[in-house]
C-alpha cells in the first residue's frame, strides 16, 4: 500500500536538517578547549588568574633584607601590622632594591587615617588622636619611631 | 524507464548525503556536549574551600583594604569601581541611620555627625560575599562565572560578554563592568595571589586583623577558630546566597 | 576624565546612600525596547492564531498582516540585545555554550525555535500555493526569488495544498505556547531575580505575557488601519470592532494582574517597601500614573468599554480605535520602562537613589533604539511589498 508523504515535509526535513548539522559543525569549532573540565565553564580561566602580576609581597619578603626592622617592630604595638600597610606595595622594591620604588609616608595626615579621632572606632581596637590638638606643628615621626611608637625620640 | 534510473540515482546522492550529514551531526554533538555530564565530576575534598571573616569590632575604617584592592587589581582609580569598599555607619539619637562610602572609603573616613548626635556608629567592609549557592553564577549566560573547585567565584574575562545580568544579579552590589576590558570584574579573594599562598591583598594590610580568609574544611584554620569564638552572621541570609563571608557583630543597621 | 564625566554628574545627584558600584544603570533604554518588542512579536502572533485555530473569521482580512508583522519585528528583536553587551563580538558564545541555570541563555534557541520553526513555517504553509503561482507569473530575478522560496516544493494539487492547511495548523497551535515562551522567559529574567524587589514576583512573567498581547493587538489594529489607508481601501469596521473586543477584554486582565502586584507588595510591605514607595512616588510618578496608568491603561479602558456599549458612527470608532491602539502602545512601552529602568534607579541598599541618564549617540543610545524600532517598519514594508496579501490566491473554502 501506498504511504502518501505530503511533498513539504521531506523538503523541510533536509532544509532543518542543514540548518542543524552547518550549526553543530560551527560550534564544534568555536567551542574553547578546556570548556566542561570542571563545570561549564572554562577550566583555563584559572590558569589565567595565575599569569597576573602580584604588587604586595607580604612581608616576609620586606624581613629577608630589613631584619633590624623586623626585631624593632615585634617589641612595640605595631608588631600586628604588616609592612606593606603603611609602605604601600612593594614588589617593584623587592625586584629592583631601589628606595625610589617603594612609599615613606611622613605626614600626620597618614597616620590619622588610623589614629584620627571618629565615633565609629571602637575604645579597644585603636588608640586614637585628636589631631587638631595634639601637637599641630610637628609631624607625629618627630616623636614616634613608627616602628617602635612608644619609645619617644625625645 | 530512463526517468526511473535518474529518480533512483537522485535518491542514492540524496541518502547518502543525509548520512554524511547525519553522522557528522551526531559527532559533532557528542563531541562537545561532555560538559553537560559536568554534575558527574565528584567534588575534591583535598583543596581548600574558601571563606572570609569580617570583625566589625576591630575594624576601624582606615581605608587600607580598599586601596590596596585597587593598586593590586589594575582596578580604576576613580570613585565608581570598587571590588570592596567600606561603609561608615551613624545611628542617630533621633532613630535615623546615616550611611556614607566616600570614594568606596579609600580616602580614609571624617567624622560628620557631632558626637552629641550619635546613639551608636560603625564601620563594615564590604567585599564579593563568594557565595557558595552564587545568584551571579546562576545567571551568567555562557559560563563566564564561575565557582572554582576552591570556593572562589571567578570571572573569565576572556569570555564575558558584557550582558551585566550577573551584575544585576548579586544582592550585595559587588560586581561591576570595568570600564577599559568592558566585561565583568569583583573580588577574586585575590585568587592568583592564594594560588602562590600569598594572603589576598586586603587581608595582607589591615593594621588590626579585622579581616580573615581561610579553609572552611580545615578545623585549625583561623577562620575557623573565629567562627566558633564569634557569634557571626552573613548578609541577607534570607536570600540564601551560601555566602561565606561572616561577619563579626553585625548590627541590625547593616544594608 | 571625559569618558566618566557623566557618572561624576551622577554620582552628585545621588540621593541617600547607593552601593559604590551602582552608579551607573547596568541596563539601558535598549533593555527597554528589547522585551517591548518580543512583546509585539508575541501579541501579534497570538491575535493571528485567534482567527486560525478558534475560527474567528472576521479577523481574516488581519491574519497575513499580523504574522508579517510579528516577523518583521522579530527579526530586529537579537539586535538591541547585541548592540546593548559590551562585547558584542562575543554574542556568539550564547549559542555555543548556554549556561543552561540562566534563562537568557535560552533565548538564543527559543529565538531560534520560534523564528525557524513558528513563523517562517507559518508564513510558508499559508504562502506556498500563491508562492508557486507567483514564480510562475513573473519573469527574471523575481521569478529566481518566489522559486527559492518555495523550496522547490511545486506541488499544487489540492492534496498538496490540504496538507499546507493541516500542518500550518498544528505549527499555530505549537506557535502559541512558544509565543508565550518567547516573551515569557523575558519576565523570567528580570521575575526570579531574589536580589531586586522591584522585580523578584511569580506576577513579572504573566504581566508581561499580558501586556504584550494588549501591544500586539494594538500594534496589529493599527498596521491594518495604516495599510488600509495607504491602498486606500476602506477599513472594515467590524474587524476593529473585533479586534477591540479582544483588546478590551486582555487589557482588563493585564490592568488587573498590574494592580494585584501593586496591592500584593502594598500589603505585604517587606523589607524593600519603603524605598519603593519613594520610588513610585517621586522619579517614577510621571511614567507611572500617568503614562502607563491613565494614558495607556485607563483612558484606553473607558474608551473601550463605551464603545462595546454604544455603537456610535463608523468614521468616530475608527478614529477612536486609531488614537487608543497609539495609547496603549505607549502604555505598554512605559511599563516596560517602569520595570528596566525602575528597577535600577534605587539602590539594592534600599537607602538611596541614582539617576538614569540616556545618551543620545552610541551604541547604547537614544538614537539607537528609535533606530532599533522603526527598522521592522521598513522590514514590514519589504514584506508586504514581497509577500502581498491581498494578491494571494483566494482560498477554497
Amino acid at each position: 500500500m501506498k504511504f502518501y508523504i505530503p511533498p513539504q515535509i521531506p523538503r523541510l526535513a533536509l532544509v532543518f536538517g542543514i540548518v542543524i548539522s552547518l550549526f553543530l559543525l560551527a560550534r564544534h569549532f568555536l567551542i574553547p578547549d578546556t570548556f566542561g573540565k570542571y563545570g561549564p565553564y572554562r577550566a583555563a580561566a584559572m590558569d589565567d588568574y595565575t599569569q597576573l602580576e602580584i604588587h604586595y609581597s607580604g612581608q616576609q619578603a620586606c624581613f629577608e633584607c630589613h631584619q633590624d626592622v623586623e626585631d624593632l617592630k615585634a617589641t612595640d604595638v605595631h608588631s600586628g601590622i604588616h609592612c606593606e600597610t603603611c609602605h604601600g606595595p612593594g614588589q617593584k622594591h623587592v625586584l629592583s632594591g631601589e628606595a625610589a620604588d617603594i612609599l615613606k609616608p611622613s605626614d600626620r595626615e597618614f597616620c590619622g587615617s588610623c589614629h584620627s579621632l571618629n565615633a565609629a572606632r571602637q575604645q579597644d581596637a585603636i588608640f586614637q588622636v585628636d589631631l587638631k590638638e595634639h601637637n599641630v606643628e610637628k609631624e607625629c615621626i618627630d616623636c614616634h619611631n613608627s616602628h617602635q611608637p612608644w619609645e619617644m625620640k625625645e | 524507464m530512463g526517468n526511473e534510473g535518474i529518480k533512483s540515482s537522485r535518491r542514492k546522492f540524496v541518502k547518502s548525503a543525509a548520512t554524511l550529514a547525519g553522522a557528522t551531526m551526531g559527532y559533532a554533538w557528542l563531541k562537545s556536549s561532555h560538559f553537560l555530564l559536568y554534575g558527574a565530576e565528584p567534588e575534591d575534598l583535598s583543596l581548600p574551600w574558601y571563606g572570609i571573616g569580617i570583625d566589625i569590632e576591630k575594624c576601624i575604617g582606615c581605608g587600607n583594604c580598599a586601596k590596596s584592592c585597587k593598586k593590586e587589581n589594575d582596578v580604576p582609580l576613580e570613585p565608581f569601581f570598587f571590588r570592596n569598599w567600606v561603609e561608615q555607619y551613624t545611628v542617630k539619637n533621633d532613630g535615623s541611620v546615616d550611611i556614607v562610602s566616600p570614594n568606596g572609603g579609600i580616602d580614609g573616613f571624617v567624622q560628620r555627625v557631632p558626637d552629641e548626635d550619635i546613639f551608636k556608629s560603625f564601620f563594615v567592609a564590604k567585599m564579593c560575599n563568594h557565595c557558595a549557592k552564587s545568584p551571579c553564577e546562576q545567571v551568567c549566560p555562557v559560563g563566564a562565572t564561575f565557582l572554582s573547585p576552591e570556593g572562589v567565584v571567578l570571572i573569565d574575562e576572556k569570555y564575558c560578554i558584557g550582558c551585566r545580568y550577573c551584575v544585576q544579579a548579586c544582592p550585595y552590589g559587588c560586581r561591576f563592568i570595568h570600564p577599559v576590558k568592558k566585561v565583568a570584574n569583583k573580588c577574586t579573594l585575590c585568587y592568583h595571589r592564594l594560588k602562590k599562598d600569598l594572603a589576598p591583598a586586603c587581608m595582607e594590610v589591615c593594621p588590626t586583623g579585622a579581616r580573615i580568609y581561610g579553609n572552611l574544611r580545615d578545623k585549625e584554620s583561623d577562620l575557623v577558630k573565629y567562627l566558633k569564638e564569634h557569634t557571626t552572621q552573613v548578609l541577607r541570609p534570607n536570600l540564601n546566597t551560601g555566602a561565606k563571608l561572616y561577619y563579626n557583630a553585625l548590627s541590625s543597621e547593616t544594608r | 576624565m571625559e569618558t566618566y564625566q557623566h557618572l561624576y554628574e551622577i554620582l552628585a545627584n545621588s540621593q541617600g546612600y547607593i552601593f559604590p558600584n551602582e552608579i551607573d544603570l547596568q541596563w539601558g533604554i535598549l533593555i527597554v525596547v528589547y522585551p517591548f518588542i518580543t512583546g509585539l512579536v508575541a501579541g501579534a502572533f497570538i491575535l493571528a492564531s485567534l482567527e486560525r485555530v478558534f475560527k474567528v473569521r472576521i479577523l481574516k482580512p488581519t491574519y497575513q498582516i499580523a504574522l508579517l508583522t510579528a516577523l518583521a519585528f522579530l527579526l530586529v528583536a537579537t539586535m538591541p540585545l547585541i548592540s546593548h553587551l559590551a562585547k558584542p563580538q562575543r554574542a556568539y558564545e550564547i549559542m555555543i555554550t548556554p549556561h543552561l541555570s540562566s534563562a537568557m541563555a535560552i533565548f538564543g534557541f527559543v529565538y531560534l525555535w520560534y523564528l525557524m520553526v513558528v513563523l517562517l513555517l507559518e508564513i510558508w504553509f499559508d504562502y506556498r500555493h500563491s508562492m508557486v503561482v507567483w514564480a510562475g507569473e513573473k519573469k527574471g530575478f523575481m521569478r529566481w526569488v518566489y522559486r527559492v522560496l518555495t523550496l522547490g516544493v511545486n506541488d499544487i494539487s489540492p492534496r498538496a495544498i490540504s496538507w499546507d492547511r493541516k500542518l500550518g495548523h498544528i505549527i499555530t497551535i505549537v506557535g502559541i505556547p512558544s509565543a508565550f515562551i518567547l516573551h515569557g522567559y523575558v519576565g523570567f529574567i528580570f521575575g526570579s531575580l531574589k536580589a531586586n524587589p522591584w522585580w523578584s514576583s511569580p506576577l513579572i512573567p504573566i504581566i508581561f505575557l499580558f501586556s504584550a498581547m494588549v501591544s500586539g493587538i494594538a500594534l496589529v489594529m493599527l498596521v491594518y488601519m495604516v495599510i488600509s489607508y495607504i491602498r486606500k481601501k476602506v477599513v472594515d469596521v467590524n474587524v476593529l470592532d473585533t479586534i477591540g473586543k479582544y483588546l478590551f477584554f486582555i487589557l482588563i486582565l493585564d490592568f488587573t494582574l498590574e494592580s494585584l502586584d501593586q496591592v500584593h507588595r502594598i500589603y505585604e510591605a517587606e523589607e524593600s517597601f519603603e524605598i519603593i514607595q519613594l520610588l513610585v512616588s517621586g522619579k517614577l510618578y510621571l511614567t507611572l500614573f500617568i503614562s502607563q496608568g491613565l494614558i495607556g491603561t485607563i483612558i484606553p479602558l473607558i474608551t473601550l468599554a463605551f464603545l462595546q456599549f454604544y455603537k456610535r458612527k463608523i468614521r468616530l470608532r475608527k478614529s477612536i480605535y486609531f488614537i487608543v491602539s497609539i495609547l496603549v502602545l505607549i502604555g505598554v512601552y512605559s511599563m516596560r520602562w517602569n520595570v528596566v529602568i525602575g528597577g535600577q534607579l534605587f539602590s539594592k541598599s534600599f537607602s538611596g537613589f541614582t539617576e538614569f541618564k540616556v545618551g543620545l549617540i552610541g551604541l547604547d543610545g537614544t538614537l539607537m533604539a528609535a533606530f532599533w524600532l522603526l527598522l521592522p517598519i521598513g522590514i514590514l514594508a519589504f514584506l508586504l511589498w514581497l509577500l502581498p496579501p491581498w494578491k494571494m490566491v483566494p482560498e477554497e473554502e
